[in-house]
């Protein structure tokens, strides 16, 4: 059995609860008081992550920790179809790594500014802001030319990908931090896709979408 | 933004942080009513606060005339930028050995101090946006209930609310038609009783003090004094946070972000009793920080 080492507003934590839902994988969960707590700097935290940081599993005495690592751990291991993480296709792999990388960039900017504002973490909330942005322009347009081509996910891939859920989460909770995704239709049309998957769950923050359309 | 000129306001006792999360004599720096503040809790658990002061470097190098009104009460550190009253609402039960007592987080809100507290004044939005915890479809009417401004005591009362709740605490095994007391004892604090899932007699006391930022943010401080001989620390603030978590972005979207007092501004419905009365309450203190005052 899988156990999470889990805080219930940590975006990153919420990606390895959202692949674990669409993927039906039963878990067990450790709280841990990452606020006000500090939890994940303590010293048997340390141990198991000696970067005291958030996610971390325990796969039958595997021990992985970093959310884009332990996606692609997941998704290798318990996805048969290997729909959610494409083994036998080199192409598509190289895109999905590309967008994990660029889901570690939201974290360091949208993330922090929203820890920044909700939990007065010590950041430069300006640089946060801009850069969140930058990556959401990038991310916006790609998607909307995507959708010109009829592409509804973030890879070259007609079903979603662990990259979508990678980029999800510090997208959705952007607005926590002071960043509006008013400017940004394609995105805001991709969250409405990834809440339409069957097995969707949400976390605090993340509201369900409207009944208009049943999930594919 | 101009600082705050509302002397009820600025006579009142405010939070600025978590006495349970200060290490002695460490200083903290805050913002309160848009003034810098610094404080530190001493060894003794008594807190000094200042305005802060490039030359103030330690609670100790403070002058006394310098320092600030300063009280530790109900876990957390208290100070006033005027002349505050003697003492702080009651919560007496605060001082029951048996309760677990904790902060359950102390979080930035991009949103007024009065709308924050109308917000947990309200039960209509339970079961949309804590479902399967605090409430669940079809389980959504809020059911009459009183409402009083006790002159006495100067706060508001809402009792008899009743409301079915899934999940009520962590200590709940299954859903429960759960009883409600409210109380607003001070502009930006408000006070809620539930049934304890563990003794039918008594009640689970859960808090929130808004510390005001300026007019449109608020560091909110979450108190927890619960019946729950179980759970872990971290459980019990877990569940809170969840809570809270939801409610974020509700509170951060209202527009405007102050609270318009004028009874035309917004439409209420019958659940909103509680918001019509607190809403009047604070015109008639004459507050005007925080909210968008009534035309004369």
């Amino acid at each position: 059995m899988i156990t999470l080492y889990d805080y219930e507003l940590s975006g990153n934590c919420y990606k390895l609860r959202l692949l674990m839902s669409f993927l039906g994988i039963d878990h067990n969960t450790v709280p841990v008081d990452f606020y006000p707590g500090r939890e994940h700097k303590s010293e048997w935290f340390l141990k198991l992550n000696p970067l005291g940081q958030l996610p971390v599993i325990d796969d039958d005495g595997l021990i992985l920790r970093d959310a884009q690592a332990i996606l692609v751990y997941l998704a290798s291991k318990y996805d048969p179809p290997g729909t959610w993480y494409p083994r036998n296709n080199p192409a598509l792999l190289g895109e999905i790594s590309q967008w994990l990388a660029f889901a570690d960039g939201i974290t360091g900017t949208a993330s922090a500014a929203r820890l920044h504002d909700a939990l007065f973490y010590d950041f430069d909330i300006d640089a946060a802001r801009a850069g969140a942005h930058r990556l959401f322009r990038i991310l916006d347009e790609h998607l909307w030319f995507g959708e010109q081509e009829g592409r509804q996910w973030i890879c070259s891939a007609p079903q979603p990908t662990i990259a979508d859920i990678a980029c999800f989460p510090y997208i959705m909770l952007s607005e926590e931090g002071g960043i509006s995704r008013q400017d940004y239709p394609a995105i805001r049309r991709w969250c409405d896709r990834v809440k339409r998957i069957k097995g969707f769950i949400v976390m605090s923050g993340v509201f369900p979408a409207g009944p208009a359309r049943a999930a594919a | 933004m101009t600082k705050c000129t509302d002397s009820v306001v600025l006579n009142l006792w405010h939070p600025v942080g978590a006495i349970a999360e200060a290490i002695p004599g460490a200083v903290q720096e805050t913002v309160l009513l848009e003034e810098r503040l610094s404080f530190a809790v001493g060894g003794d658990g008594e807190p000094i606060v200042w305005r802060s002061r490039p030359d103030l470097r330690r609670a100790d190098q403070v002058p006394a005339a310098d320092r600030l009104p300063a009280k530790s009460a109900y876990g957390y550190v208290w100070t006033s930028l005027g002349s505050p009253p003697a003492e702080l609402f009651p919560i007496p039960e605060y001082a029951e050995p048996d309760r677990r007592r904790l902060n359950a987080a102390t979080f930035g809100v991009n949103v007024s101090a009065p709308r924050a507290i109308e917000n947990f004044l309200d039960m209509g939005h339970f079961p949309y946006v804590h479902t399967d915890i605090l409430g669940a479809e079809p389980h959504t009417e809020v059911k009459e209930y009183d409402v009083e401004i006790s002159v006495d005591r100067d706060e508001i009362l809402a009792t008899r609310c009743r409301f079915f709740q899934p999940m009520a605490s962590t200590a709940s095994d299954g859903g429960a038609d759960v009883d409600y007391v409210y109380r607003v004892p001070h502009p930006y604090c408000s006070v809620l009783y539930k049934s304890s899932p563990v003794d039918e007699s008594r009640r689970d006391v859960i808090a929130i003090f808004l510390q005001p930022v300026d007019q449109e943010h608020v560091r909110a401080h979450m108190l927890l004094c619960v019946l729950d001989e179980n759970s872990e620390d971290k459980v019990i603030k877990r569940f809170q946070q969840t809570i809270f978590g939801q409610d974020k972005p509700i509170l951060e979207n209202q527009v405007p972000k102050r609270l318009p007092l004028d009874p035309r501004a917004e439409t209420p419905i019958r659940a909103d009793k509680s918001a019509i009365a607190y809403r009047r309450w604070l015109s008639q203190k004459g507050v005007t920080y925080g909210v968008i005052p009534a035309a004369a």
